[in-house]
């Protein structure tokens, strides 16, 4: 079977996707890739008309069925403790993370 | 009978007319969980012993206390004479991918194994206001990534309790397995690609999807925010529709929440089906797998047993007045898998970037130098390989270079997919149904371990169901009979838009024709 998921494009998702793989789990996630891919590639062969638009979401959004925007009003969360609660690491209030790293723009 | 093996109406009803109490509904619920259920799914399990083999597993956390403390409160209610709710009394589970204050909610990952949340999902929240008792999370696969519940990082995996060497399906597994095992009549399930109706076939109960937008997705942890939607597991379909009743209805916290009316589903549930148009489509009568060793996609006829079970349910309901429609085509079903696989993924990968190790769940206990190695450390550790592989492939094919030929090409896919279904629903059209009637799934319960690992043959599983995620129409999946093997065979229907009640009399009307059948006379395995 063809690879279009070769191990350079393969390391280059792994990046975006801000993953460390060990490298059994690179060679099987890299497989079923590759399998998968090769389901999705039938979608290829549909005749598609030009005018065929795309669908984000099944059911159409109508008036009738769709709820109006919610007035932009600011509602305090009742306990915002209960939330910073669950970070990993706080301190008097802010979260903390180790050194963000700084790169340059050109 | 036990009082955890009545429905909910009935307990509702017991409950009323003073015959039993809330407390004691409550008791008998944590007594069958006591039983049948083994040890609780939990990080780093260890090895199965014989007696987990046995077992169903159906729950990650137990939340009898607040049960206990809501159900004295009804009882107190019912002794004042108040109403404590549609529900009062009836106890359900939640799958684990609802956020509920004040407990553990894990989407039966790792990473967030030590999140609880600090606020309550609509669904959830809606379901105790109407008097339910939450006894507790059940697992699932993890995130929902996929049709066996065999991904879940929480082991022991659920069984099925049918056959505990079979999966229940997936990813709602424990919600159906808890409700088979007699455990919970009601559960809160998911269904994504048919993540309700799989594991409800496969277990021998009642599984509703939804149409998208009935059901609110507030505090549900999103896979595919396309193409999630909350929706009832139940033994009967009046409990199934009961429950809709509660949870749907629109909600200022999702945006996509419809505000059309539910109608009242159990004042029309007894109508019959008589001059329903009920369509038959030899699209859903043939199968499509993946060759194991070249991943050639190969079609065959559906298993003999299960189109036999979809032949006669048509059978009693033209016997009951419907109008059974042959050869109604849907062409374009056989999409649905490959569509699937492109858009969920480009959803998830976009959903499940936000977990990172800051705000939240788990962050890597290793050094780390910046907060790059650290996201990265913590998500290498937090996710298993299924979410990471639907990540992956997201990436992939919503990339600036591949999106028109994968991303915009599935959207476009999904849109002849509705137009299958708007095309046979159509009043003034050729079919104008109010209803499909096809299979659940292409084969009933399938052994632990054949198939998990293989991505693509796991994910075939879902392909009489995924077309109605795209689709974005309503589904119900119903127990239609036993294999030979003494396995659930579900059938499905297949509805309009926000037309559950056509789904639900249609259900009723074979379930009340079918109720003197021999096998609806057996009991899984676990309660034998």
């Amino acid at each position: 079977m063809s690879e279009s998921i070769t191990v350079d494009v393969f390391n280059h998702l792994v990046g975006l996707a801000a993953l460390e793989l060990a490298p059994d789990q690179a060679d099987y996630l890299r497989t079923q890739l590759n399998h998968q891919l090769k389901v999705i590639d039938e979608l290829k062969a549909i005749p598609l008309d030009e005018n065929v638009p795309i669908n984000l979401h099944g059911v159409p959004y109508e008036k009738s069925s769709s709820a109006l925007p919610r007035e932009d009003i600011h509602k305090p969360f009742p306990d915002p403790r209960s939330i910073l609660a669950q970070s990993p690491q706080v301190d008097d209030g802010y979260i903390i993370v180790p050194d963000i790293p700084h790169t340059t723009l050109k | 009978m036990e009082l955890c093996d009545l429905s909910a109406l009935e307990l509702t009803q017991l409950l009323r007319q003073k015959k039993t109490s809330a407390v004691e509904i409550l008791q008998a619920a944590v007594q069958r969980i006591g039983s049948v259920d083994g040890r609780s799914g939990a990080l780093d399990a260890g090895a199965l012993s014989e007696e987990d083999k046995q077992k169903v597993h159906a729950f990650i956390t137990l939340t009898d206390d607040r049960a206990l403390e809501h159900a004295q409160k009804i009882d107190q209610q019912l002794a004042r004479g108040e109403d404590p709710g549609p529900l009062a009394g009836v106890p359900f589970s939640v799958k684990d991918i609802f956020c509920v204050s004040g407990t553990p909610s894990t989407a039966a990952s790792r990473i967030l194994a030590n999140f609880k949340s600090p606020y309550t999902a609509t669904a959830v929240a809606r379901m105790e206001a109407a008097g339910a008792l939450m006894v507790g999370k059940v697992n699932l696969d993890e995130f929902t990534h996929g049709s066996s519940n065999e991904s879940s990082a929480f082991q022991p995996s659920p069984r099925n309790p049918w056959d505990t060497s079979r999966v229940p399906g997936g990813s709602s597994g424990g919600s159906a397995a808890s409700v088979a095992a007699g455990e919970v009549p009601l559960s809160l399930g998911t269904d994504t690609a048919g993540s309700i109706r799989q594991p409800a076939a496969f277990c021998g109960v009642v599984g509703v999807k939804p149409t998208y937008g009935r059901v609110s997705r507030y505090g549900l942890i999103a896979f595919a925010s396309s193409l999630d939607c909350p929706g009832p597991v139940a033994r009967t379909v009046s409990d199934a529709a009961a429950m809709l009743q509660v949870i749907s209805g629109a909600d200022e916290h999702d945006a996509t929440s419809a505000p059309t009316p539910a109608p009242d589903y159990l004042s029309t549930i007894e109508n019959g089906v008589k001059g329903m148009r009920i369509g038959l489509s030899p699209d859903y009568f043939k199968i499509t797998y993946p060759d194991p060793k070249t991943g050639e996609l190969l079609i065959q006829p559906l298993p003999v047993e299960i189109e036999k079970s979809v032949r006669e349910a048509a059978e009693k309901l033209a016997a009951l007045g419907a109008e059974i429609v042959e050869d109604v085509p849907m062409p374009n079903t056989r999409f649905g898998i490959p569509a699937y696989f492109v858009i969920s993924r480009v959803e998830t990968a976009s959903n499940l970037h936000r977990f990172d190790g800051v705000k939240y769940g788990l962050r890597t206990a290793a050094p780390t130098a910046d907060l790059t190695r650290m996201y990265r450390q913590s998500r290498n550790e937090g996710f298993g390989l299924q979410p990471k592989l639907r990540i992956l492939m997201g990436m992939y094919v919503s990339a600036a270079q591949y999106s028109e030929e994968y991303y915009k090409r599935a959207l476009r896919v999904r849109t002849l997919i509705r137009q299958d279904f708007e095309a046979v629903y159509d009043p003034n059209g050729k079919y104008r149904l109010d209803a499909l009637l096809t299979p659940t799934t292409p084969t009933t319960a399938f052994a632990m371990e054949a198939i998990y690992g293989n991505s693509v043959l796991m994910q075939y599983a879902d392909q009489l169901t995924v077309a109605a995620n795209h689709a974005g129409v309503p589904g119900i999946s119903l127990p239609g009979g036993l294999d030979e093997s003494g396995l659930p065979i579900g059938i499905q229907l297949l509805g309009t838009d926000f037309c559950e009640d056509k789904l639900f009399r249609i259900g009723r009307a074979y379930e009340h024709a079918t109720e003197n059948e021999v096998w609806r006379q057996i009991k899984p395995q676990v309660l034998r």
